[in-house]
Formats: structure tokens, C-alpha cells, sequence
């Protein structure tokens, strides 16, 4: 292995690679905070380029860059204008845009910015420790689990049902797993819910529903509501962009756990940075003392370290069934995959053993990918931060703007926009009525993939006995259970003992 | 979740601009044309993708076009990237789609309202058989093998797929289980929305055997990953000369998924000859012969007038056995 990582170190450190790097995540950060523009899209358009180099090498090292930059990239719109851009920066739209809107981008952006290095370092020393072992790991989970997952994702809600709100959040829930419902399902060869539009027939995209629900209703908020539109932040004080010791004690370990959980949910084909980064908010959420976890929703700092390491390190745990297996689990490895191929390296059991100079180089530019983002990003964030301190009259226009042309550009159809108007305006009022939209959003993401793997698991057990023919997927669904109901018995126990005799602990 | 789908123009736009690289041009004298781009009807990494990657890296490499660019618009089936490509038929000129056999199947079934008729045929440019394949693990090694667990427990031998019940896959699936005697309808099918889960499902164990493309399974195989336990020719393929055919195997299949291009309706006669003459022109050039090769692919090479009658009759042939299968 040793020889291995020098085999990968020399091939990295060259000079050309070296600038490689630096251009792919440049690249990647600013195209990244489009809105429309997911690592999917940008590793998409960059591979033309990557394989006219013809070193696979050098091309994978670009790509990497490019990859970890879109992923910065798109935490920062999600944080700075509440626009995420791909489902797995949803999570850190939670927590990062309140803070943002408190006037505590920079400290946000910076939060993002080492949560998601510490979480791609990691997950890249994990890679390359656990690789060959972890292959059957990804072999591990059925559609059952798979489904199972799902519910634990679901578990994420909690955190929004905040007092007084479960019904609210549980309603708001079941019309996103309704709205996964329109269209052509996998496991039907008929389009469903489309009232016979051709539009609708691939389903509601992601990005239009997740700008209708974040960005737009925030747009109109602050045309609405001026009161709101002059955050402390928009004064000289956004560039501060120092953490707090107290505030780096606190996320440390929030980085290391969801480091580690976020990479083995990476590693299962199908899971990927999404349901890594709800699980990991949820868990965070959970398992926080009591007067933090209501912070979550409100600007923790724990609660967007949470997401951004897990997503990181997700990413990286997805690379593990692509090398080790040749298995796609996420759209952005399949794309790397048509890469791979394309530059003649089939992945596989045998990449490690045929070009170790391949596959060391990969996992040697993640390394060198996030410490180029973050010695990048670090000096840039001030400026960055400094969009928000744009006056509203330019601002609610540009945010605006990057919604409608995020919509537009990943589909290509001017119904999107209709669309993306009427659900915006919905989501608008709902919003007035104090519904909280990010459960709908999170149904919307999980119940595709819900449903897929429920039918698929009844089909291949001819009914629901898989629940308890599989004792993962029981498990699966007795953690989704305590995660949902330990919140409010851990209230009731507290207020219980607040009631009985003060004999105190 | 794994669509993407990028504006053609806003992308190129983007990428040169923040690149300021061009295409390197490969000097060649024999250019039909500067560029084609190609339309995806599917995600990444699926067989259009490879199929329209595949041609463009062998037609620009050869110097026959000057560059080539791709857009993945899934959705509808591929019905979506049909229906842009007529709606916005004269802004499209410089634009071919790939597709396949399933431009015929969801035409009948009715998934989405055009069929091939409605577009420009440019033509058909090659073939891939259709495979099963089963886990290295897996105790079954012949077709035989799988029909005697099928006869066991049709239940617990589930057949995988990368296509909707009634989709390629699928129909491959029943079309091999009825040729060896057995009643498609009962045979146990499992749809996955894309080819890297269904093989992640067949390689956990959750199903017993996969339907997919030939070019498919041969990466797998290579890797040591997957057995091919059966290919849907008439004669064993040089890609993968140890897969046994349906027919030694005493079961009579041949079908053969072709991948083909489009463009959009109403395309100026100069144009689309050129386009033609370009793909005509692939077939003689190493490039090509290295593309085909790595994928397994199969040459059949289908023109314009000859394209039409191609796809007319395989539209029957599918349209009977649906029919049978009662899909129709």
C-alpha cells in the first residue's frame, strides 16, 4: 500500500497535475453555484476536455478537482441564497441560510468550507485503508434495506416538528411523497398523475421543486416583508469569518461522526450524499442536548457542519463500489465511470492490480482536491459572503434570476418555469401559514426511491414478510422508529421529572 | 434522481469561456464536418450514452467531424428528447439523437405519442445482443442451469432488468423463457431504474440472473464480476468468445438491439447526406474499429430508405410478440 500511495503521490505532485487541480476546482466552485448546475452537469461538460488530455491520470485528477469544487460550490448557494442546487446540499441550506440571513455568512461559509474538507479528507483515508474490504459492504443491502434507509432519511422530519407542528410537518411530508408519485415510475411502464401531459411524464424535477419551495418563496418573502430584509449581516460585519473556540469544540465532533457515518452510507450503490446528509442532521439533531436541538432549523452551527461532512464524505464512500466493483452508485460515479471507460481503465476488482498508478492517483488527488478547495476558498470567502450585502433591490432580482435560470437550464422546458412559478407562489402562502416547506422537500427526494424499493422488496418476497425475513431491515426500521419518537419521550421524561419531587441529578 | 440534462448552448458557452481551450482539431483533409451534437435521450453512463460517445470519440478522433458535444435530456421514456427534438425541429439541424430498439416499444405501447416516422432517419450504425448474465458466485452456469431453478421455484429465481415491465430487458427476458418452453407470464421480473443498480442487486444476491446488453455485460465479465450464461446470437461474439449462445444451448432466440441516429424532421437533404456520408465514412477508419471493439458492438449499418424498411419490420416483429405476451 505504501507503494502504492508514492506510486499516487508522484503522479499527483507533478506540476501539470498540480495545476490541474487548481483549475478543475476553480471550475467546479464557480459554475457550482448555479443553482442549475449540480457536479453531475459540470463533470459532464469537463470530460470532452479531461479526455482530450489522454492521460487518465491527469484527467481523473482534473475531474476530481472539478468535482469537489461543484460540491463547495453548491453549498454556497444553498447557503447564501437558500438555492440549493443538487439534493445533497439540501440539508445544509437548513441551518446555513438562517445563519446566513443573521449576518453570519462568512462564519457559515467558512463552517461549510472545513466541514466538508475534514469530511472528504476522511473519507478519503478511508477509501484507501478499507477499499478492497468494503466492496462486499456494498453488497450488503437489498431493495429492503434499501427501503428500510429510506424511512430512517424520513426520520430527518422530526427536526421540523417543532412544537406545536408535527401535524404540520407529518401533512407537509406526505405531499412531497405524493408529489414523488406523479409520473413514470420504474417499476410501471405507465405514467401516473400526469392528467396526460408529456411534461409531466419524467416526474416533478428536483431543482425546480426544491427553488419553488426555497429560493422563490424567500425571493417574494423579502419583497413582501421589508422588515426583513435588512439583516445585522448586511453591514461591514459579514466578513467576519472567524469560528469561535467554543463553536469549534462544539462541531469537531459533529465532523467526526458524520465523517465516518456519511462515508459507509456512501459507500451502498443507491444511497449516496443525500440520504447521507439528512441521516446525518437527523442523528445530529437527535442525539444534541436539549437546548441545542432547538437551534436546529434556526442557524446551529452543528447542524450545517453535520450535513456538509456527511455529503463530503458520502461522495468520496461512493467511489469505493465504482473502483472496487465497476458499480455506479450515484448519477456523478456513473458519469466518472463513462470517463473511465472512455480513457480505456475498466474499474474493477482489477484496476488496483493492472494501473495501481490509476487508482492511487485518484485517491491521492481527493487529498490534494479538498486542500486546494479549502486554500482556495478560505481567502474567497469574504468576498463571496459579500453578495448578501448587496442592497435588496439588486439582490431579490439576481436571486430571481438564478432560480428561473436553474430550472430553465436543466431541462431545457419553458414548463418548468410555469411550473416553477405556481409552486413557488403555493409554497409562498404555505410559508405565511407557517407550514415548514423542508418536509416536503425531503418526501419529495425519499419517496421515489421509497416506493422503488418497497414495490421491488413486495415483489420479491410476494408481500411484506421481508420486514421480518430480514433482520437488517427490521433493524433499519427500529432505529427510523426511535430516531422519530426518542425526541418527544425524551421531553416527556424531562417534564416528568421537572413535575415529580426535586430530588434532582 | 439521475438526470441531468444540460442547455446545449449555455454549457459550451460556459465551458469555453471559463476554459478558453478549444477542442484540439486533428488535422485531417478529410472533414465532412465541424460538429455534430448529440442528443441523449438517457442518463450517463447507460448504452445510448456509451452508444453516442462512442461514435462521436470515433468520429472526431478519425478527423471525420471537427467536434462533437452531449446532452443527456432523459425523461418520458426518451419520449422527451423525441419531443424537443421536433418542437424545436429547425433550431435542431445540427443535432443527432441517439436510439434504439425502445423507440419502437414505446411507440406501440403508447408511452409516448411519436414514433421514428416522425423524425429524419439518418441511420442505423450498430447492433448489441442481449445477454444473461449471472453473479461469479452463483451456482447456475448454463441456461439450463437457470431453467432447472426456475422449474424448482419460479418464485425465489427472479430475472433483473434495467427496463420497465414491458421494456427491452423484459422482453428478452419472456422472449428466452418462452423459446425454452416455459410461460413468460410467470417468470418472476424485477425492474431497476438504472444498469449499475440492477447489477449491484444481481451481485448481492437478490436476484438470480440480469437481462442487459451484451456490450454491458462484457465490462463485468472482464472484471471477473459476472458470468454470461447465454448471448442472443447466432454465432458466439469475438468480444467475449467464452459466452455460449441461446441457440447451442437448444434455445432458438436472435435479437438484436440496434442503436441508430436521428435527426429532427424537416432536416435540409444536404445536411442529413452529409451526416450520412460522415457515418459511412466511420466504418473504414481504425478509430472506429477501436470503439467497436472495446464495446463489443456489432456492425449493422443501415441507411436512410434502408433504415425505414429495417425499422418497419422489426416494429412487426415486436408489435406480434408483444401482442402475444399481452402487452398490447
Amino acid at each position: 500500500m505504501l507503494e502504492g500511495i508514492l506510486i499516487g503521490l508522484t503522479t499527483a505532485l507533478s506540476l501539470t497535475n498540480i495545476l490541474m487541480v487548481i483549475g478543475g476546482c476553480l471550475i467546479g466552485t464557480f459554475i457550482g453555484m448555479l443553482p442549475g448546475l449540480g457536479p453531475m452537469s459540470i463533470i459532464a461538460i469537463m470530460i470532452p476536455v479531461a479526455i482530450s488530455i489522454g492521460d487518465p491520470s491527469t484527467a481523473l485528477i482534473l475531474l476530481a478537482g472539478v468535482y469537489y469544487g461543484a460540491i463547495f460550490g453548491g453549498s454556497t448557494s444553498s447557503i447564501l441564497l437558500n438555492a440549493p442546487g443538487v439534493a445533497g446540499t439540501v440539508a445544509t441550506s437548513f441551518d446555513g441560510y438562517p445563519m446566513a440571513r443573521a449576518g453570519k455568512a462568512g462564519k457559515a461559509l467558512t463552517i461549510a468550507a472545513i466541514a466538508s474538507f475534514a469530511g472528504g479528507t476522511i473519507g478519503a483515508i478511508l477509501l484507501m485503508i478499507f477499499a478492497p474490504m468494503l466492496s462486499n459492504v456494498a453488497l450488503l443491502f437489498h431493495s429492503a434495506e434499501y427501503f428500510a434507509l429510506m424511512v430512517v432519511g424520513l426520520s430527518a422530519i422530526a427536526a421540523f416538528a417543532g412544537t406545536g407542528q408535527v401535524g404540520k410537518a407529518i401533512l407537509m411530508t406526505v405531499l412531497g411523497l405524493m408529489m414523488a408519485t406523479v409520473g413514470e415510475g420504474a417499476l410501471y411502464n405507465l405514467p401516473r398523475f400526469t392528467f396526460g401531459l408529456l411534461d409531466l411524464q419524467s416526474g416533478f424535477s428536483f431543482i425546480t421543486l426544491a427553488m419553488a419551495m426555497f429560493a422563490l418563496p424567500e425571493a417574494l418573502f423579502l419583497v413582501m416583508n421589508p422588515a426583513r430584509s435588512d439583516p445585522a449581516g448586511a453591514s461591514g460585519k459579514i466578513t467576519d469569518l472567524r469560528i469561535t473556540r467554543a463553536e469549534a469544540r462544539a462541531i469537531a465532533p459533529v465532523i467526526g461522526r458524520q465523517s465516518l457515518q456519511g462515508f459507509f452510507i456512501g459507500v451502498l450503490p443507491g444511497a449516496g450524499a443525500t440520504i447521507a446528509s439528512f441521516l446525518g442532521y437527523a442523528v445530529e439533531r437527535n442525539i444534541a442536548p436539549k437546548h441545542e436541538q432547538a437551534e436546529f432549523g434556526h442557524g446551529s452551527v452543528k447542524g450545517l457542519a453535520a450535513p456538509e461532512a456527511a455529503n463530503n464524505a458520502a461522495c468520496t464512500g461512493s467511489f469505493v463500489p465504482l473502483l472496487t466493483l465497476g458499480i455506479p452508485g450515484s448519477g456523478t460515479t456513473a458519469i466518472l465511470l463513462g470517463a473511465l471507460i472512455a480513457l480505456n481503465v475498466s474499474p474493477g476488482p482489477r484496476l488496483m492490480i493492472d494501473s495501481p498508478e490509476i487508482f492511487w492517483a485518484v485517491i491521492i488527488s481527493m487529498y490534494i482536491g479538498n486542500l486546494v478547495l479549502l486554500i482556495l476558498n478560505l481567502p474567497l470567502i469574504p468576498y463571496i459572503a459579500k453578495i448578501l450585502a448587496i442592497p435588496r433591490t439588486f439582490l431579490i432580482p439576481f436571486i430571481l434570476f438564478f432560480t428561473l435560470m436553474g430550472a430553465y437550464i436543466g431541462q431545457n422546458n419553458a414548463t418548468e418555469l410555469l411550473i416553477l412559478v405556481g409552486m413557488g407562489v403555493a409554497a409562498t402562502v404555505l410559508r405565511f401559514a407557517d407550514y415548514p416547506l423542508a418536509p416536503l422537500l425531503i418526501g419529495f427526494i425519499l419517496g421515489r426511491m421509497l416506493e422503488d424499493n418497497f414495490a421491488r422488496s413486495m415483489q420479491l418476497y410476494d408481500g411484506i414478510s421481508f420486514v421480518i425475513e430480514r433482520p437488517m431491515t427490521m433493524g433499519l426500521l427500529v432505529i427510523a422508529l426511535l430516531l422519530m419518537v426518542l425526541p418527544s419521550l425524551r421531553a416527556r421524561i424531562a417534564k416528568a421529572r421537572a413535575r415529580g419531587i426535586a430530588d434532582g441529578d | 434522481m439521475t438526470k441531468i440534462s444540460l442547455g446545449r448552448r449555455a454549457l459550451i458557452i460556459a465551458a469555453t469561456a471559463t476554459l478558453g481551450w478549444s477542442t484540439p482539431l486533428l488535422a485531417g483533409g478529410h472533414q465532412v464536418l465541424d460538429s455534430i451534437h448529440f442528443l441523449i435521450p438517457g442518463g450517463a453512463g447507460g448504452g445510448w450514452d456509451g452508444t453516442a460517445r462512442g461514435t462521436g470519440e470515433a468520429l472526431t478522433s478519425a478527423g471525420l467531424v471537427g467536434s462533437a458535444s452531449y446532452e443527456n435530456m432523459s425523461g418520458g421514456g426518451g419520449g422527451k428528447a423525441i419531443g424537443f427534438l421536433i418542437e424545436n425541429a429547425d433550431s435542431q439541424h445540427g443535432t443527432l439523437m441517439v436510439n434504439s430498439t425502445p423507440i419502437v416499444i414505446r411507440s406501440l405501447t403508447g408511452v409516448f405519442p411519436h414514433n421514428f416516422r416522425d423524425l429524419t432517419l439518418v441511420s442505423g450504425t450498430i447492433g448489441d445482443y442481449a445477454a444473461m448474465v449471472v453473479s461469479k458466485d452463483s451456482p447456475i452456469n448454463s441456461m439450463a442451469d437457470l431453467i432447472a431453478a426456475y422449474d424448482a421455484d419460479p418464485k425465489s429465481t427472479a430475472i433483473g432488468g434495467g427496463s420497465v415491465p414491458g421494456g427491452m430487458d423484459h422482453l428478452v427476458a419472456a422472449m428466452v423463457m418462452e423459446a425454452a418452453g416455459k410461460d413468460a407470464l410467470n417468470v418472476k421480473y424485477i425492474p431497476y431504474d438504472a444498469g449499475g443498480k440492477a447489477m449491484a442487486a444481481l451481485l448481492s444476491g437478490e436476484i438470480s440472473a440480469l437481462s442487459t446488453g451484451f456490450s454491458e455485460a462484457v465490462d463485468l465479465a472482464n472484471a471477473g464480476e459476472v458470468k454470461i450464461i447465454g448471448v442472443t446470437s447466432d454465432e458466439r461474439v469475438d468480444a467475449y468468445g467464452d459466452a455460449m449462445t441461446m441457440k447451442e444451448q437448444g434455445i432458438d432466440v436472435n435479437f438484436v438491439n440496434w442503436r441508430g441516429f436521428f435527426a429532427a424532421p424537416g432536416l435540409p437533404a444536404e445536411d442529413l447526406a452529409a451526416y450520412q456520408a460522415a457515418i459511412s465514412a466511420m466504418y473504414d477508419t481504425p478509430e472506429w474499429e477501436v470503439v467497436r471493439a472495446r464495446n463489443g458492438w456489432v456492425n449493422i449499418h443501415n441507411s436512410g430508405d434502408d433504415f425505414r424498411s429495417f425499422l418497419e419490420q422489426q416494429e412487426k416483429v415486436i408489435g406480434d410478440l408483444m401482442k402475444k405476451l399481452g402487452f398490447l
